[in-house]
């Protein structure tokens, strides 16, 4: 046999092999976090907070984490959505789209999304100490949504390019002005928007170096924004691992068990949106 | 009543202002950071403190060469790792597999990356130590408590596969068509067609996209400081336990208030980590949208 032809065999069994362990390593991820987390995961787990003793081996739930990481999640997507969107908009509406302006401010932003979280954190924690706040859900909302604007302008742009330069010609031609098109432009890339926003819900309930700094943790569930520190479902299972407990230890697994579960809901519908609407933006 | 075109160029003039704000905060993070991290430079020089090892918080002594190091090494060996696994599969999928074996890898691929960091690092405890400690260490070395760098630099590789091979794919599918089937009708099979024209066109693309990988593995921390060890010292090999500027952040943040000039110290590694971060990625993302300009007949 020629040495090509079996360079070639090889080559396409070190390419299978590849994929192969790629698998091996998802299902080894999935799998320990599922057995694990299975046989420590109940119902009370899912509906108490921490009572007393609670990090000795006490009985209690994660109630707070679970609580903690849904508001910090709902509140930076709010918050990013509100300054994302009108970024968007400017980029692709405003802004002729072969400026050098527009180049800049996307690869600005290409920068922005590899920032480390535990960066984000830091000068987060230092701007807190400026402004005299305290850790709180405020500051670990606000953080986080530094975060994540990155990924909704990023992911909302690369959808609002294929916007279709006549259509919005179209709207202009019968008079209206560029913020009234917005009306055509928003309802076109709105599948893009929520796909943006699934991605970033990912993100944003998985972070925890940007939280640790700025969000603490408590066995609470906040009631005031600015003042109380909230408990998020990472670093609940981050704390909890640690522990010399196997019950506090088993606890960890089941946060992350949920943890998991959700992201993969999440990473679900995001493929189930883009294959539903978003082949229908260009045409 | 506000008339349309007025009503117009406020919402324009709003969205630039959002938008200036936004990029203003790269700057302020910069200029934050320095200010916060000026009295440690004042008083050990950035010399003293990149390249010297004494760590000493409270004699004021901070040397971040033995992080740094753990930092480089981990970061390179995860590149080592994943970069030879993500090239393969990502041939693989642009030139070899069939649409159905597409239409699951992909998916899979997707979750591998919307997994959150503190998942890896249970994962990473649960299995990736245990098989250093037990199986892996003992052929290498005499005792290895598991947590280690091959144990970062492993859980890292896993963390980078996503990204570098979505990277990759999109590189190689802007090669064009033409090339291939050129080489085909010279009689190349498909590997020599990968490996002289795919590979080849690629390689500035291919450079650009691990730049990119080493900086997020550069910045990954939890999962990181979950099997590090976190142990102050230089580490000698492969099975050593290290701890990684990241890792040395987190760790320490809840005493920065007891140690005069812990908070300062601290802040200049997260400024060294934004700034090269911040370079790696500004140099890959120019790199690859040119190369991906190029490279479209």
């Amino acid at each position: 046999m020629k040495l090509k032809f079996f360079e070639e065999k090889l080559f396409n069994c070190l390419m299978v092999i590849s994929t192969l362990i790629v698998f091996f390593l998802v299902g080894s991820i999935i799998w320990t976090i599922f057995i694990k987390g299975f046989n420590a995961i109940s119902f009370e787990m899912l509906t108490k907070l921490p009572s007393s003793g609670f990090y000795l081996g006490g009985s209690g739930g994660i109630l707070n984490a679970i609580i903690g990481s849904l508001l910090i999640v709902f509140g930076s997507t709010i918050f990013g959505l509100t300054v994302s969107i009108p970024v968007v908009y400017y980029l692709n509406v405003y802004l002729r789209s072969n400026s050098k302006f527009s180049y800049f401010v996307r690869l600005s932003f290409d920068v922005f999304y590899g920032i480390p979280s535990i960066v984000y954190g830091a000068f987060a924690f230092s701007i807190m100490i400026f402004c005299g706040l305290k850790t709180s859900l405020l500051a670990g909302i606000l953080t986080v949504t530094f975060l994540i604007i990155p990924i909704f302008v990023r992911s909302m742009d690369e959808v609002a390019k294929s916007v279709p330069k006549d259509l919005l010609d179209v709207t202009y031609s019968l008079g209206a002005t560029k913020l009234e098109t917005a009306i055509v432009v928003i309802r076109k890339i709105f599948p893009g928007i929520i796909t943006a926003t699934i991605l970033s819900v990912g993100r944003a309930i998985g972070d925890t170096a940007a939280v640790i700094f700025t969000a603490g943790f408590t066995d609470n569930i906040p009631v005031v924004p600015w003042r109380d520190q909230v408990a998020t479902l990472p670093l609940s299972v981050f704390f909890q691992l640690s522990s010399p407990v196997p019950e506090v230890r088993n606890r960890a697994y089941a946060a992350a068990l949920l943890l998991t579960v959700i992201v993969l809901l999440l990473s679900l519908c995001g493929r189930f949106v883009t294959s539903k609407f978003l082949k229908n933006i260009a045409n | 009543m506000l008339s349309r075109t007025f009503k117009d160029k406020i919402a324009k003039k709003i969205t630039q202002v959002l938008t200036i704000f936004l990029l203003l905060i790269l700057v302020v993070m910069v200029v934050v950071l320095y200010y916060k991290s000026e009295p440690t430079i004042k008083t050990n020089s950035v010399w003293k403190l990149l390249f010297s090892s004494e760590w000493r918080p409270l004699a004021g002594k901070f040397g971040f060469y033995s992080f740094i190091i753990s930092t480089v090494y981990v970061t390179l060996l995860s590149v080592f790792i994943s970069v030879p696994i993500s090239l393969l599969m990502a041939l693989f999928l642009t030139q070899n597999a069939k649409f159905c074996v597409k239409q699951v890898v992909f998916p899979v691929l997707d979750i591998l990356s919307s997994i959150p960091s503190v998942v890896y690092g249970v994962w990473g405890v649960l299995v990736v130590v245990p098989f250093i400690a037990n199986v892996l260490g003992p052929c290498f070395v005499d005792y290895t408590s598991g947590y280690t760098v091959c144990a970062c630099g492993i859980v890292l590789s896993v963390m980078l596969i996503p990204l570098l091979v979505s990277l990759l794919v999109e590189i190689f599918s802007t090669i064009s068509k033409d090339y291939v089937d050129a080489s085909a009708s010279l009689g190349a099979t498909r590997w020599q067609t990968s490996r002289k024209i795919i590979l080849r066109k690629a390689s500035p693309g291919i450079i650009a996209s691990v730049m990119l990988a080493v900086s997020k593995a550069f910045g990954e921390t939890i999962a990181v400081l979950m099997v590090c060890g976190s142990t102050v010292k230089k580490p000698e090999s492969f099975f050593d336990s290290c701890y990684p500027l990241s890792a040395l952040i987190v760790n320490n943040f809840g005493e920065i208030m007891s140690i005069p000039m812990y908070e300062s110290a601290l802040m200049f590694a997260a400024l060294v980590m934004f700034i090269i971060v911040l370079i790696f990625n500004a140099v890959s993302r120019i790199a690859l949208q040119h190369i991906e300009k190029s490279l479209k007949l």
